[in-house]
């Protein structure tokens, strides 16, 4: 995540570098913005670049469980998309990413709804929203399990105030995947809260104060100003939003356990990789699966850097 | 004679870094001379002080070899080691169980055994036969055992007077279980007779073996059998009458768990589960065991780790030392004191026995005669990966068992022919 503005700035810090030719201070410029740069390149490099590479190379590969691999072409791709269980994680992946998408109008309503003018104690309340995000996804999943739990959970215990039959939230198969997502938009929306709110305040107060003389409402001044030129910020927070939701994991393998009956409804793909790479020994098909999920990923993100000349504005 | 407690583990787990650098001033690793320091890779932090004595006793005997113990959580054991393996710096001797054996026994990353057993006449015949069948692959014995565990009837008397049901012996049978289970649910208090859970070890296999079917059997599956589906209905059944708790509600706390808060009156546990029960005051007080009801056919499943050498360890006669040393009876004795868990070999298991006087733990050894060793291929975990979420449904209470349980069959045999074709 922190590798997106580094670079974009690298890429700014590059052109300015070009403009003015490749001699003098701006060179030792360019020198000194490479520097900067280097001990992250290095890393991305080292630990997310050659592994990708070599992933690429091994999903052609049977590789054994201790080491040594033999060149199979491409039997793994033809496993991966023969083999039903990964269509349907595939499919419960979308569904997890159109829940975790849902972070988004939320974070901007509680944001805009923070931005009020007089509002007394904001960054306690950002902090509030903050925690769940910072909370590691192991202890969000215990704790939300126990919330859930179906016999002693406290969700069960209040819907039965209210006449609801108690429920096994995350072993009734249809249930499950929202019981999950629901976690999943709990714990992210506190991020694109912050980067909503950090959005908001660069906008000027001037429009808002005209658009109050000229007799426009709250509601009117969130959807004419704050929401065009907010979009640049928007469309940031949803192709990173898409990305992570796409590649959810952990949360699920707190959360369901593996005797789990609905395990089949809510396994994502990073799941069923996990399961392939790391117990059932067949890395090779592992790592086609994982690279088929990057080229969903990469397909996905172009698509939304096309589409978003249709709705983002840049000021 | 310590008991498994939460702080206990914690204190071993806390005090093993400790040990692994008190330990480190060993010397260095001459080749395969049998002098050096060895590691010893585990998982379990409860067992750390019976093997730290273990190897205390082994150091005496053996003054130029010393061990470290090599700890690591259950969870990334087997990750850990596989890739310690690649990388060449896996432990020289480690814990192996069944579920894991084969798949290193046929990659050649362990160190073959017999003709060392043969030569310094190791009491393999001490040990169960059917455990010491369990780690020996191709005619090759590649792992001692050290320990075992079966599984056995628990129950709560509190309940069982309750309902005024006798409290079951090694008479019981299936029937008498089942109308126990019957009598012993109470919807108003929520307490089920009995915990049908799909666990494979401890409830799945007993009932299957019971019922005269099989797992596997040369190579293929035996879930498409008529008398393995009858074991599995056996399971269901009581699910579907409500004697039983679903597996969806089993997910959220397990049969364990709803035992030990006394809504459960009956279950099956393994033995080494004994420890934890007798930390709960009231079990301790009130929980009693006894071997399993017969079927058709009388069953348990016998399943213990055993000792293995690296293939790859420089300190090789060193290592086979210490194995010898922990498969001979001084160190089963430490072992079984411990408390922890039953010593595999025979004779040493009184201390065990005598460690919780309220229960009756000589039934987990007279289980001994007719335990079936735990299944198990050279990829046992891809087909165990194939049984939850095919049996999940009919465990919850939809029905549809026979069904469940033939598509699981093929499956697995699917599968098992893709591990003899590689």
């Amino acid at each position: 995540m922190s590798v997106f503005p580094a670079t974009a700035a690298a890429k700014a810090a590059d052109r300015r570098a070009a403009r003015t030719g490749g001699t003098g201070p701006a060179s030792r410029n360019q020198r000194a913005a490479y520097l900067f740069i280097a001990p992250l390149g290095l890393g991305f490099a080292l630990f997310y670049f050659w592994p990708m590479i070599q992933t690429f190379y091994f999903s052609f590969t049977e590789f054994g469980p201790f080491g040594g691999h033999t060149w199979i072409g491409g039997d793994n791709y033809a496993r991966v998309v023969k083999d039903v269980t990964v269509w349907q994680a595939l499919g419960n992946t979308l569904v997890y990413c159109g829940i975790g998408l849902t972070a988004l109008p939320l974070a901007l309503v509680v944001a805009s709804l923070l931005n009020r003018r007089g509002l007394r104690a904001v960054p306690l309340y950002r902090a509030l929203y903050f925690v769940p995000f910072v909370t590691l996804p192991v202890a969000v999943g215990l704790v939300w399990n126990w919330l859930y739990n179906g016999d002693f959970g406290l969700l069960n215990e209040v819907l039965g105030w209210f006449g609801v039959d108690r429920h096994y939230w995350v072993s009734d198969p249809s249930t499950a995947v929202f019981a999950i997502g629901a976690v999943m938009v709990w714990s992210t929306t506190g991020y694109y809260l912050i980067i909503f709110m950090a959005g908001i305040k660069g906008i000027p107060r001037d429009y808002y104060e005209a658009a109050e003389l000229d007799g426009a409402g709250a509601v009117r001044r969130f959807f004419t100003i704050t929401l065009p030129l907010l979009s640049p910020t928007i469309f940031f927070a949803s192709v990173i939003c898409m990305i992570q939701s796409l590649q959810v994991f952990d949360l699920i393998y707190i959360m369901m356990g593996e005797k789990n009956p609905a395990v089949g409804d809510t396994q994502s793909v990073v799941g069923l990789f996990y399961k392939w790479a790391f117990t059932e020994n067949a890395q090779g098909a592992a790592a086609a699966l994982a690279f088929l999920l990057m080229l969903l990923i990469a397909a996905l993100t172009y698509l939304q850097f096309r589409l978003q000349r249709r709705w983002v504005h840049y000021g | 004679m310590r008991r498994r407690t939460l702080l206990c583990s914690g204190l071993a787990a806390a005090s093993a870094p400790a040990l692994a650098a008190c330990a480190d001033q060993g010397g260095g690793g001459s080749e395969g001379g049998g002098r050096g320091t060895l590691s010893y890779g585990m998982w379990d932090p409860a067992q750390v002080p019976g093997m730290k004595r273990i190897i205390a006793a082994f150091q005496r005997r053996n003054p130029g070899i010393s061990v470290r113990i090599e700890l690591t959580p259950w969870a990334s054991y087997w990750t850990t080691l596989k890739t310690s393996m690649r990388g060449g710096t896996a432990p020289d001797v480690f814990w192996m169980n069944a579920v894991n054996f084969q798949l290193y026994a046929a990659h050649g990353v362990l160190e073959p055994l017999s003709e060392r057993i043969a030569r310094d006449a190791t009491p393999l015949d001490r040990h169960p036969a059917q455990l010491v069948r369990l780690y020996a692959y191709d005619g090759t014995q590649y792992g001692i055992p050290k320990d075992f565990d079966t599984i056995g009837l628990w129950y709560n008397k509190a309940l069982f007077d309750k309902a005024r049901v006798p409290y079951p012996d090694s008479t019981w049978t299936w029937d008498d279980l089942r109308d126990a289970a019957a009598e012993l649910t109470d919807p108003h208090e929520r307490v089920h007779g009995f915990a049908a859970e799909m666990q494979r070890q401890i409830v799945i296999y007993p009932c299957v073996y019971g019922a005269g079917g099989y797992v596997l059997r040369d190579g293929h599956s035996g879930f498409g059998d008529d008398r393995t589906v009858e074991g599995l209905r056996f399971l269901t059944d009581m699910i579907d009458r409500g004697w039983s708790p679903p597996q969806s509600a089993m997910v959220e706390n397990i049969g364990r768990v709803r035992f030990w808060s006394e809504k459960t009156a009956m279950v099956y546990d393994l033995s080494a589960m004994a420890g934890q029960m007798y930390a709960v005051p009231a079990l301790k007080d009130h929980a009693g065991v006894t071997v399993l009801p017969k079927g058709r056919e009388r069953a348990t499943v016998i399943h213990g780790l055993a000792n293995v050498v690296s293939a790859k360890s420089d300190k090789k006669a060193a290592a086979w030392k210490f194995v010898h040393f922990m498969a001979g009876r001084e160190a089963a004795e430490i072992q079984a004191g411990s408390g922890v868990t039953i010593s595999s070999h025979t004779g040493t298991q009184d201390a065990w026995i005598s460690s919780m006087p309220e229960f009756d733990l000589r039934n987990f050894i007279a289980m001994k005669k007719y335990a079936v060793p735990y299944p198990s291929s050279k990829n046992t975990a891809v087909w165990e990966n194939l049984q939850y979420p095919l049996l999940g449904a009919a465990f919850s209470g939809k029905g549809g068992i026979e069904g469940a349980a033939r598509t699981l069959g093929e499956q697995m045999d699917r599968a098992l022919k893709e591990e003899r074709d590689r």
